[in-house]
This record gives structure tokens, C-alpha cells and sequence, in this order.
């Protein structure tokens, strides 16, 4: 790191780049728009992750349904979970966001931030089925087996018993696809929409000084750093709690 | 055999179970009958836990039937978590969920499939687990308790379900050897209150203790049963005579113990003869020793409420 920082320092060009990145004044003068605009990023991402942890669950559920008679609907996750991977994300926002618009369907929402939103919900909860179903299938069969030995259902095993620990197992690469995501909500400034990033790229074109995207990259560094220690500070927690005193 | 005198619990008939290419139980027939405590004994793999799983309608069967209470419950059609709800399974790794707290653990069962409204089921688990020397780990989590008391707590959380019948799988195998009595020790208090049980064990003092009857199980057949001073004293077939020496060779089985020579396994065992004689079986005293049966506080009276549920088929 020191090195990489010696060496920027000291490039030929550093003095141009310093002042076109680095413009205290500059920095100062956009901050506040774009920190309005960035909470266009922190509602999109918000709104979209509750959905997606939920539709996640459920694609993750329904592929791990036991026996021949759930075939159709495992397949059919199967399916949905390979179109979305498959995908780039880019191109899901772009059909959705101009697609749907443009069909006229009366009482289909227009805003493209709406869609935009969509497409990220489809493109990550297929994602995050494949973390959620990992987490199911790592939790040893005889948890489940103890829970139907009680009398419970498969519905019930899955709810009380499986799915928590899962949840606890899931969360580190869980957390990385959620600042992904995060990152992602970028993506819907292409339809249009101005958040974050979209502003700063409206400053830059108005002072030619690139100062607004380091501002930007800060912006979406703080959130997900104090993410990342706080996810941490909860699986810590929760290994204290189960294990802390145990005995040799 | 004695095995009915109070009414049967349970009747395997020609049970078979393959994993895949693998013959694992080949025509097992077996009868328990109520407060009866039957012991599985045989060599790793040879059909024990999977006899108990089946049982448990955990395994899907192959073939036979299994007839519990009366009822035959692997016909087609039979809801599978009613049946598991009267029958207590507790397994040799404990399998207790890490993510809850003792009293959790215990009042899931109750709780979910049986209903019971949550303070109930609290206070109900609060009792057993009181009875078991549990009652200051009610909030702790498994893995901050020893392997004994783990098994312990699974016995309670199988026994918060009021089972009229009770599987134990190995449940000794995964402890640690001075923790090994403490478990063994609640087990033979259930065995006094007539508790139903079928106990697979590789604890051949235990078994002698505590057993009525002996099974011993070689390649998925039951080779050979009878009470246990007949099976540990005078097994007729060779195989089992060659497995009992492999045990006593390995000290699991002490040789002075059947010799009778060892004072302290000797009064163990008046004790549990003693207990019989009191539930009147296998003595031969019928239905009039069913209702002498010493009533102790806490589980005493669930096992007196299941099995009056049984008689009246009730459920």
C-alpha cells in the first residue's frame, strides 16, 4: 500500500491528477448534492434487499423440497436461478426498465427507479437462493431428523430448526452480496434515474474535475465498512452466547 | 414370552430395509410389550439404529409391517408426525438444537406439534428437567453443558412429548466414559417408572441391568433373545457367544460380573430385579402389578396419562 502511495505521489502527473480527484473546494462544493442523491442508492438498496432475503428464502426452500412430486417446482427454480446468474445485470435493468415502461400496461408502475429496482431484486435473489440453499444443506441431516422425531413438519423443521442455523451460517457471504448490491444501485442511474452516481457524473460534466467520484466512492464506503464491522460484532454475539463457559 | 401380559406396544413383523445394494435389516420380528424394556445388542452395523429409525418412521421400510399400539402405522397413508409424536427418539449424537437454550430445546416439541400453549409447556419442562438435576440449565445453550448433560436434556426434550414409547440409540457411545453413568442412571429410573423402551447398547452391563429381554442382532436378523441372564450367561448360538467374548475381551462386559463376584453390580442388579417384581412383570403378576406400579412425582404421571391413552386407543 505504502508503496503504491509513494509511488502515486511521486508519478510525473501527480500534481494534475491531485487537482483534478483531489479538489478540496470542489469536494466541499458537490458533497451535499450527492449525499442527497446517495440516499436514492441507500433507499433502493433497502427496500430491494428485503425483498430479495425473502424471495431468496423461498427459491432456496422450493429447490429443496424432498421427492419425485416436487420435480416441476424444483425445476422451475432451477431454471429461474440459471436465467438471472446467466444475465448481466446491466442488460436485466436495461430490458426491464425501458421494456415494461414502454408496454403501457394500464396500472403498471412507469418510474424507472421502480424497475430498476425490480431487475436488481431478480438478478440478486437468484444469487442469494444459491447462498441460502448452501446454508440449508449445511446443516446436518440429523437436526432435521431430531425435529421430525418430535412430531414437527417438514415446514416446521425447516422454520425452527433448519432455517436458523442456516441464517447464522449465511450471513458473512450473504454480506457480500449485499454490498454488491449496494454498489450495484448504481446501475439503475442508466434508466435515468439520479442517485449518486448519476449526480456526480452531472457535476463532473459541469467543472471538468473528477473530484464529485472520489466523493461518491467515500460515500459508498462508509456504509458498507460500518456494515461489514457491525455483521461481525453479531456473529460474534451469537458464538459468545452459545459458546462462551463451555466446558473442556 | 411375558412380552403381553400388560397389553403389547409394539409388533414388527418381517421388516426389511436395504440402502441401496445393501441388505441392512432382513425380516426382523420383535415384540414389546407395555413398561417392557427390550435391549438391542450386536456388532456395529448390524441393523440397530436403523431398526430404531424404521421404527421412528424416519426410514421408509422395504417390507414388513411395524404396528404400534395397535395401530399399523406403515400403511400408506399413515400421518407420519402424529405417529412420531408417541414414540421418544434419543440419538447417540444428542442432536440438541445449538441455536436454542435448554428450555427451548424442550418445549419446541410440545410447543409446535403438540400445541401446548408456551407457558405450559415452560412449566412443564421446568418439572422434568428439575427431576433430571437440570433445573439451573434451563437458559444455557448445548454447548456450554458437559456430553452427559446434553443426553440428559435430550432424554427430557423426548420425554416432554409424553411418548408411550421410547427409542434410545447408543445414547452412551458418543460420552466420554465417567460421564457414561449419569445417563445410564436416569435410564434406569425410567426403566422403574416403566417407561416402554427399546435401548440399543453396547453397554452389556447396562443391558443386563436394566433389560428385560435381550435381542441380539447379527447381519439384520434378531439371532437370538431372551432374558438377559440367559443371553449373557448361556447364549446358545455361536455367533452370539463369539460377539459376548469379543465384548468381555474388550471390557466392556466385566468378566468377574458374570461370575457374580462384583458386589456393587450385584446390588444394582437386586435393585432392578426388585423394580420389577413391583411392576409385576416379567413375575408374571399381569394386569394387578400394572396398577402397584410405584407412581414417582413429574414423569411418573405422564407415563400413567400415556398409557391409560394407549389402553383407550385413543389417539
Amino acid at each position: 500500500m505504502a508503496v503504491v502511495a509513494v509511488l502515486v505521489v511521486r508519478s510525473p502527473g501527480w500534481d494534475d491528477v491531485k487537482q483534478a480527484f483531489f479538489d478540496r473546494e470542489q469536494f466541499e462544493k458537490s458533497f451535499p448534492d450527492i449525499l442527497s442523491a446517495f440516499w436514492t442508492n441507500v433507499k433502493i438498496f433497502l427496500v430491494a434487499e428485503v425483498f430479495i432475503l425473502v424471495f431468496a428464502l423461498a427459491l432456496a426452500v422450493l429447490r429443496s423440497l424432498p421427492g419425485p412430486v416436487f420435480f416441476p417446482i424444483r425445476g422451475l427454480a432451477i431454471v429461474y436461478v440459471d436465467l438471472f446468474r446467466g444475465v448481466p445485470t446491466i442488460l436485466v435493468i436495461y430490458i426491464l426498465g425501458f421494456g415494461v415502461p414502454a408496454l403501457q400496461l394500464p396500472g403498471v408502475p412507469i418510474e424507472p427507479i421502480f424497475w430498476g429496482a425490480v431487475a436488481l431484486v431478480l438478478v440478486y435473489s437468484a444469487y442469494v437462493s444459491e447462498v441460502s440453499r448452501a446454508g440449508i444443506e449445511s446443516v446436518h441431516p440429523s437436526q432435521s431428523a431430531a425435529a421430525r422425531s418430535l412430531g414437527l413438519t417438514h415446514g416446521q423443521a425447516l422454520r425452527f430448526v433448519v432455517i436458523p442455523q442456516a441464517v447464522r451460517r449465511v450471513i458473512p457471504p450473504l454480506l457480500n452480496d449485499f454490498i454488491g448490491l449496494q454498489k450495484d444501485t448504481a446501475l439503475v442511474a442508466l434508466l435515468g434515474v439520479v442517485e449518486a452516481f448519476r449526480q456526480s457524473q452531472i457535476e463532473v460534466a459541469a467543472t471538468f474535475n473528477y473530484t464529485p467520484y472520489i466523493c461518491t466512492a467515500i460515500l459508498f464506503i462508509a456504509i458498507t465498512v460500518p456494515l461489514a464491522r457491525f455483521t461481525d460484532w453479531l456473529i460474534a454475539r451469537d458464538r459468545r452466547r452459545q459458546q462462551a463457559g463451555k466446558l473442556a | 414370552m411375558s412380552a403381553t401380559a400388560n397389553g403389547r406396544a409394539l409388533l414388527i413383523e418381517g421388516l426389511c430395509k436395504s440402502f441401496g445394494k445393501l441388505e441392512v435389516l432382513r425380516g426382523i420380528d420383535l415384540e414389546l410389550g407395555e413398561h417392557e424394556v427390550v435391549c438391542l445388542i450386536g456388532a456395529s452395523g448390524s441393523g440397530k439404529s436403523t431398526l430404531l429409525r424404521c421404527i421412528n418412521l424416519l426410514e421408509p421400510i422395504d417390507a414388513g409391517r411395524i404396528v404400534l399400539h395397535e395401530e399399523e402405522i406403515t400403511v400408506p397413508g399413515t400421518d407420519a408426525n402424529r405417529i412420531r409424536r408417541g414414540i421418544g427418539i434419543v440419538f447417540q449424537a444428542f442432536n440438541l438444537f445449538p441455536h436454542m437454550s435448554v428450555l427451548e430445546n424442550v418445549t419446541l416439541g410440545p410447543r409446535k406439534a403438540l400445541g401446548t400453549p408456551k407457558a405450559q409447556a415452560a412449566e412443564e419442562a421446568e418439572v422434568l428437567l428439575a427431576r433430571f438435576g437440570l433445573a439451573d440449565k434451563r437458559d444455557e445453550y448445548p454447548d456450554r453443558l458437559s456430553g452427559g448433560q446434553q443426553q440428559r436434556v435430550a432424554i427430557v426434550r423426548a420425554l416432554a412429548m409424553q411418548p408411550g414409547l421410547l427409542l434410545l440409540d447408543e445414547v452412551t457411545s458418543a460420552l466420554d466414559p465417567e460421564l457414561v453413568g449419569e445417563v445410564l442412571n436416569v435410564i434406569r429410573d425410567l426403566a422403574a417408572e416403566g417407561m416402554t423402551m427399546l435401548i440399543a447398547t453396547h453397554e452389556m452391563t447396562f443391558a443386563r441391568d436394566v433389560a428385560h429381554r435381550v435381542c441380539f442382532l447379527d447381519e439384520g436378523v434378531i439371532l437370538e433373545q431372551g432374558p438377559p441372564t440367559r443371553i449373557f450367561g448361556a447364549p446358545r448360538e455361536p455367533r452370539t457367544q463369539q460377539f459376548l467374548q469379543r465384548i468381555v475381551e474388550a471390557g466392556r462386559l466385566l468378566a468377574a460380573y458374570r461370575l457374580g463376584s462384583d458386589r456393587r453390580v450385584a446390588k444394582r442388579r437386586r435393585h432392578a430385579r426388585a423394580a420389577r417384581r413391583v411392576r409385576g412383570r416379567p413375575a408374571g403378576l399381569g394386569r394387578d402389578g400394572n396398577s402397584s406400579r410405584p407412581h414417582p412425582p413429574g414423569i411418573g404421571d405422564g407415563g400413567g396419562a400415556v398409557s391409560d391413552r394407549h389402553r383407550h386407543g385413543g389417539w
